[in-house]
């Protein structure tokens, strides 16, 4: 069983908090926070598995993590997991994440926000509405992953064509913006400049050996 | 309306999405509680809107505060409302925010049973998705039992997607409810042949989950899993089931043997590093669990071997992290196999992970022998000196002492080696482990009688160079071994070379600045040293330096006088004392050394850390019993003692054998005498009490190390521990001559003996003889102490409650709650039949149900009686009340159906006011629709708010015939209000095929969607359903007409209403009213609630005493409000709604329904 996955910045700032057991809001932070220092202290290349202990469950529980230019991608499993298993899904995870919010390429603005620190306001801002967005979509694109704490697909395509599929569904029925709201971004939206599209995320130094095998 | 409707939408645009929220954060760095408090008090006002995408947008913004660490649980009503809207794009919304806040203590859970119910039956397969993936996180037991069926039905689902994740969901149901175990258990072990891998897999995790819980229930599935081992390619099925088969083999070692070979083919055959590792795994898994009965696997061990070592050398860290992992557990029954490799662990000392070197430690732990100890410790004691940053050193250090002193220094062969390394790792900085190297060097010092003189000369020389540890003050700890050395100088001080040059140095001025505890321990040991050279002296007729010495205690003694600390100041001031007058009889020229000596004669001798707890209580004394009676006005204070003993005396076996035993005399009588050796008022017979404890027979029973020392090393100086490496290694050279001479003596003896192995050139542990020994000190249990096995079970446990039995046939008590029909368990898809042993497990409770139905003593029978006609007046059911009551207060009465969340909502002042309140029997919403020889049709329409005008009308067929019914169609005459959904492309004439055949016995569920033009009237659609009969003696074509009803209820949706928000809607006035009157009436008004909630899908907004509003909703959004009292015999019911007709015909089905009460 997975037991929380927690996505946060080099910063430690959450971007995503998921427990799939009842935590109080103030003992979640407290969570993440320790372990954003955990993983913090630890180099990139060194082994990527953490006996957490006195985290969270106990000494039957491990923490994995992958470490993606900015982010941090921390699964806390049980014995019941596979180390490399979870390794590998945290990978098709940030791989499914990355291919749907393609299209926009602000997957990239994440990867790369210390770079982008001295970018104009505007480019800023249009960073902002990304995490806005994305932050229910992150989540809706975890719960094809894993539900309630177990894996629930692993194929990559798949994921990715019902996350489409209702994206979809959405689309037909307007959005939760509907028109007013839409004009208004528009309006604020209109004097940005294209964004930079060849921002490369070749660095992103992933080690998963054959991955292909779980596809 | 429309109004409204626009106004709402320009307020939209000024409202914050939570794009603008997460700016504003950013904005406000400096004051973001404040700025998010403001957000916050924006977001209620937003709640209190009508306009539902206002409300889903504010529930949006709350989701992410959630993440920041807000607590959103006062929104939770909100979120309920959100997740109920018809758009996905808001139920999504809602179901993430609920999945995110709510919790087994949310109070509003109850009210979502309905709307997930209705979710979970949508057409639409992303609600149902939606719904699923959401309770997956918040259900809770009641909502486990109420829609366990529901989504066991999903299980079966034509869709894959909605397949998975039902499966999936299910673990969470089984947890909350454990009961639906059983009846799930057969549709999801056929899941685990599903045609869809995702299924498969999601089937495969719940069993995997559950059989690690409870391994031994799984067992039986163990060839079903075997058969997908070797025949599935999807990795993550196949790391699950070789998981489980890790689990599985110590039940079953015959298991163990057969997966051996398929283990040992994926081990070669994969490429997955993943897979690899977890066969390995399950392989030594297997191997451990086979290691008592077989030994012959050795090959298997060298191949796990030799493959964690191709991990352990790769260059990924994650390999060589895992590959070390896996080794410690080979390690364990396989020592040999892996101290062979001990070259590649070291090596992994060296390396830049700090896991993976603790890892590394981990496995030398367990890797030393007597052989290989001295080059392992030399090795760890490089990487102490090269290590950088304290921690991972400190680590070190607690090695070097755990393997050292593992079982009773067991592979320690020269103490005096093991003294030098104490010594050595003295000189650690900033270590915090100073206290553990002193415990080590006292434990040592005491037990091994013959390292005592080897121990005190270094000692000494630790003494002397105390100032170098002491000298800056905050070097943490490592001071601590100045205890130890001060005690073993002080104690064993007839071993010291010089006393006098330590004594010395143990009266430096620099001492006062150690810590109070070893200050105190050096002022003690100083009147031992003092004692000792004071005998000298005198023996030696040196009065004038006995005179010396006591000159220089008198001298330096006052500094310690003057400590801050009590304990050093009190032994120090009455030692002075003491000395003074030594000094005054030293002038006197009498003797004095044999009187000060007699303060600290006597040894020491080593107790095991228990024996104090094992002595025995003495016949007859009751450590209960009061001494004298406890003064009565003094009883709270003596409260807390009296616990004391209490909790003691449980600990102690409470009976001792009364035929106590000669040892027990002998220990006994000891005791006696030791007592009256220490009682000042006992006249001894013996002069030395001391010397005569130790000559005593019953003394064998304390644990006392006994030291055989052979080769007793002198080395002058402070040695370093490597030379003994050296000296060991010609010392063992020597035993080895002489152990193959003599060898060879016996071979010439026995020239037809066989070859022993031991003559092979490589010496094994046991040839090594110890150059000292050490006692084991046995740690005895009292003989009544239970092993505590049971302890280590949490009776919390949760995965306690799934340890069910699953072989044993389903019994018709354990059937789900089912609020419509029973389909569920017997149900079958097509593709079952290729399932032999489901099925038969399946069967065995069918044929039981239908002898129960026979008989007319079935529940089911009832249900269905009740299905027919509408709920009667009950007769003849205590009987099955009183089983009802039994089966437990926890499950209390299953509420059925919708009626549930309004129902429950409602009932409970009741329940407090009035408990006995007689429960309704359980009821049905399917009502019967067509029977005849072959099949039988009953049905339940629900509206559906998804799409506007829908009704689906859920249609359970059982065949009763023996024949197979396949090819089943239902064709409806459409109506010009009502419109069957047919599949694309085909006309209004075509019928519409059911997508299943039944099996003999069997029955199961199809849905059919209806369009509705207006839902003001009740309608009623006739309708055939077609099908061929085969059986053994051919096929028939047969057919069904029935006629479908829809009545006015049947298009209400239950739908939660606030009463600020139902009275408003009363004020609108755009409502017209009208009102009925049921007379004679005897039923509760609570049972009268729940019925009108269940029949006509409402759903009750305020209840005071015996009158209540109620609120629906059509599928078309006309709302419907009531007002229901209760008079003595009456019901009147006023009505209001949107439209007239509709109501007038609602409120004369609620007579219909009401006259029947």
């Amino acid at each position: 069983m997975i037991q929380a996955i927690l996505v946060f910045n080099n910063h430690g700032k959450p971007r995503l908090v998921r427990f799939y057991q009842r935590f109080p809001e103030e003992i979640q932070q407290q969570i993440v926070r320790e372990t954003f220092h955990l993983v913090l202290k630890r180099d990139d290349n060194i082994c990527n598995f953490l006996e957490g202990g006195s985290l969270i469950g106990g000494s039957d529980y491990k923490l994995i993590y992958r470490h993606y230019a900015t982010l941090y991608f921390v699964f806390c499993v049980d014995s019941s997991e596979s180390e490399l298993g979870i390794l590998d899904l945290i990978q098709v995870f940030v791989e499914t994440l990355d291919k749907c919010f393609e299209n926009v390429c602000e997957l990239d603005l994440i990867f790369h926000m210390d770079k982008c620190n001295c970018w104009v306001i505007d480019e800023a801002s249009r960073r902002k509405k990304w995490e806005a967005q994305r932050h229910q979509q992150v989540h809706y694109i975890l719960q094809e992953v894993v539900m309630g704490g177990m894996v629930l697909e692993t194929n990559m395509n798949e994921i990715v064509a019902q996350i489409e599929a209702q994206n979809r569904l959405e689309k037909s029925e307007g959005g939760l913006s509907a028109a007013p709201a839409r004009a208004v971004s528009a309006v604020k939206n209109i004097n940005l400049p294209e964004i930079p599209r060849n921002i490369n995320i070749g660095d992103l130094n992933i080690k998963v050996p054959n991955l292909s095998q779980f596809v | 309306m429309a109004l409204k409707m626009v106004k709402g939408s320009i307020d939209r645009m000024f409202d914050k999405n939570l794009q603008d929220l997460v700016r504003g954060i950013r904005n406000h760095k400096e004051d973001e509680a404040k700025y998010i408090s403001q957000c916050i008090d924006e977001i209620k006002q937003e709640l209190k809107q009508d306009n539902i995408a206002v409300k889903a947008n504010a529930v949006c913004k709350l989701t992410y505060l959630q993440m920041l660490g807000y607590d959103i649980s006062w929104a939770a009503f909100n979120i309920i409302e959100v997740m109920s809207a018809s758009k996905f794009t808001f139920k999504r919304i809602g179901y993430l925010a609920a999945s995110q806040s709510f919790h087994e203590g949310t109070d509003v859970i109850m009210l979502t049973t309905n709307q997930i119910r209705k979710d979970l039956s949508s057409p639409s397969q992303y609600d149902t998705g939606v719904a699923l993936t959401g309770l997956s996180c918040f259900v809770t037991p009641d909502l486990a039992r109420d829609l366990a069926n529901d989504i066991m039905t999903l299980m079966s689902h034509t869709k894959p997607y909605i397949r998975k994740k039902a499966v999936l969901i299910m673990y969470k149901v089984f947890l909350k409810y454990p009961e639906s175990l059983r009846p799930a258990f057969p549709r999801l072990k056929e899941k685990l042949e599903d045609p869809d891998p995702g299924v498969q897999s999601a089937a495969v995790n719940v069993i995997c989950e559950l059989a690690r819980r409870n391994p031994k229930n799984y067992l039986s599935l163990a060839p079903l899993f075997f058969k997908l081992m070797t025949s599935s390619t999807n990795n993550w099925v196949l790391i699950k089931i070789i998981k489980l088969f890790g689990a599985l083999t110590p039940l079953e070692p015959r298991l163990g043997k057969k997966l051996i070979e398929p283990l040992t083919n994926l081990i070669h055959s994969t490429s997955a590093m993943s897979l690899l590792y977890e066969c390995v795994n399950t392989v030594i898994a297997v191997l451990i669990s086979l290691s008592s009965g077989m030994p012959n696997h050795s090959a298997s061990i060298q191949l796990c071997v030799q493959k964690l070592r191709i991990l352990i050398e790769d260059s990924d860290q994650n390999l060589k992290y895992l590959g070390l992992l896996a080794m410690s557990k080979i390690l364990k029954t396989h020592p040999k196999s892996v101290q062979s490799h001990k070259d590649l662990i070291l090596q992994c000392l060296d390396d830049k992970d700090e896991s993976i070197r603790l890892r590394a430690l981990d496995l030398l732990y367990g890797m030393v022998s007597k052989k290989n100890l001295m080059e392992i410790v030399k090795k760890l004691m490089t990487h102490v000196d090269k290590a950088e940053g304290t921690t991972y050193r400190d680590e070190l250090l607690t090695k070097i002492i755990d393997i050292c002193s593992q079982s009773n220094y067991q592979y320690i062969t020269n103490f005096e080696w093991y003294i030098s390394i104490l010594v050595e790792l003295t000189r650690l900085e900033g270590t915090r482990h100073g206290h553990l190297i002193a415990a080590q060097m006292l434990d040592v010092a005491i037990r091994v009688k013959a390292i005592r003189k080897f121990a005190v000369s270094q000692m000494s020389s630790l003494l002397d160079s105390a100032h170098l540890l002491a000298s800056s003050t905050q070097r943490n700890g490592i001071c601590e071994v100045l205890y130890a050395a001060a005690w073993i100088c002080g104690e064993f001080s007839e071993h010291l070379q010089e006393p006098h040059h330590t004594l010395e140095a143990m009266l430096r001025p620099k001492v006062t600045t150690l810590p109070g505890h070893i200050q105190a321990v050096y002022v003690q040991n100083v009147v031992k040293l003092y004692a000792s050279i004071l005998q000298q002296k005198e023996q030696a007729g040196e009065a004038e330096g006995a005179q010396a010495v006591t000159q220089l205690m008198v001298d330096r003694l006052p500094q310690f006088v003057q400590s801050a600390d009590l304990e050093v100041q009190e032994r120090a001031s009455c030692i002075l004392q003491l000395v003074k007058h030594i000094q005054k009889l030293q002038a006197k020229d009498v003797p004095v050394a044999e009187e000060v000596s007699a303060l600290f004669a006597g040894e020491l001798n080593p107790v095991a850390p228990k024996a104090q707890k094992k002595v025995p209580v003495p016949e007859g004394l009751d450590l209960d019993a009061w001494i004298n009676e406890p003064l009565s006005d003094s009883e709270s204070e003596d409260e807390r003692p009296r616990a004391v003993f209490h909790e003691e005396e449980q600990r102690r076996p409470k009976h001792r054998p009364s035929e106590a035993d000669e040892e027990e005399l002998a220990r006994r009588r000891e005791a006696r005498k030791q007592e009256q050796a220490n009682n000042p008022f006992y006249i001894k017979s013996s002069p030395s009490p001391q010397k005569r404890y130790q000559d005593t027979p019953g003394v064998e029973h304390i644990p006392v190390v006994q030291i055989d020392l052979s080769v007793p090393l002198k080395v002058p100086g402070l040695p370093m521990s490597d030379q003994y490496v050296k000296l060991e290694e010609e010392r063992r050279h020597q035993q080895k001559l002489e152990k193959d001479k003599r060898r060879k003596k016996r071979k010439e003896k026995e020239k037809k003996g066989k070859r022993r192995h031991g003559s092979l050139p490589t010496e094994s542990d046991e040839d090594i003889a110890p150059a000292q020994q050490v006692d084991i000190v046995t740690e005895e249990m009292p003989e009544n102490a239970l092993p505590s096995d049971e302890d280590d079970k949490d009776p919390n446990d949760p995965y306690r409650a799934l340890d069910i039995d699953l072989d044993k046939p389903l019994a018709d008590s354990e059937k789900l709650p089912i609020q419509k029909h029973r389909n569920a368990e017997t149900s079958k898809s097509p593709e079952k039949e290729d399932v032999p042993v489901a099925e038969k497990k399946s069967k065995k409770p069918k044929k039981k149900e239908k002898k129960h139905k026979e008989k007319g003593r079935d529940k089911e029978k009832k249900k269905e009686k009740e299905k027919k006609k509408s709920p009667k007046p009950r007769k003849k059911k205590h009987k099955k009340e009183k089983e009802e009551r039994t089966k437990g207060k926890k499950s209390k009465k299953q509420p059925p159906g919708s009626e549930e969340a309004a129902g429950e909502a409602a009932r409970e002042p009741v329940q407090n006011g009035a408990p006995e309140e007689e429960p309704l029997p359980p009821e049905s919403s399917y009502s019967l629709l067509a029977e005849n020889s072959y099949i039988k049709m009953t049905c339940d329409v629900r509206g559906s708010l998804q799409e506007d005008s829908q009704v689906t009308v859920a249609i359970v067929l059982e065949n009763r015939s023996n024949s197979v019914l396949k090819g089943m169609e239902l064709s409806v005459l459409d109506s010009l209000n009502a419109r069957m959904a047919r599949p694309q492309g085909s006309s209004v004439h075509d019928g519409v095929p059911v997508p299943f055949q039944l099996p003999p016995g069997v029955s199961n569920e199809a849905q059919f969607v209806f369009t509705i033009q207006s839902v003001v009237t009740a309608q009623k659609l006739k309708g055939t359903l077609s099908f061929i009969a085969k059986n053994d003696e051919g096929a028939t074509q047969e057919k069904l007409d029935f006629r479908l009803h829809f009545s006015c209820s049947s298009y209400l949706v239950t739908t939660p209403c606030y009463s600020d928000a139902f009275a408003k809607l009363l004020e609108s006035g755009d409502l017209s009213m009208s009102s009925v009157k049921v007379d004679g009436i005897q039923l509760s008004f609570q049972n009268l609630l729940a019925k009108i909630c269940f029949h006509h899908h409402f759903s009750v907004v305020e209840r005071v005493d015996s009158c209540a509003s109620m609120y629906s909703r059509s599928i078309q959004g006309h709302h419907v409000c009531l007002l229901v009292k209760k008079g003595e015999n009456s019901v009147s019911v006023d009505g209001k709604c949107s439209d007239p007709t509709l109501l007038s015909n609602l409120l004369e089905e609620m007579k219909a329904t009401l006259a029947k009460c």
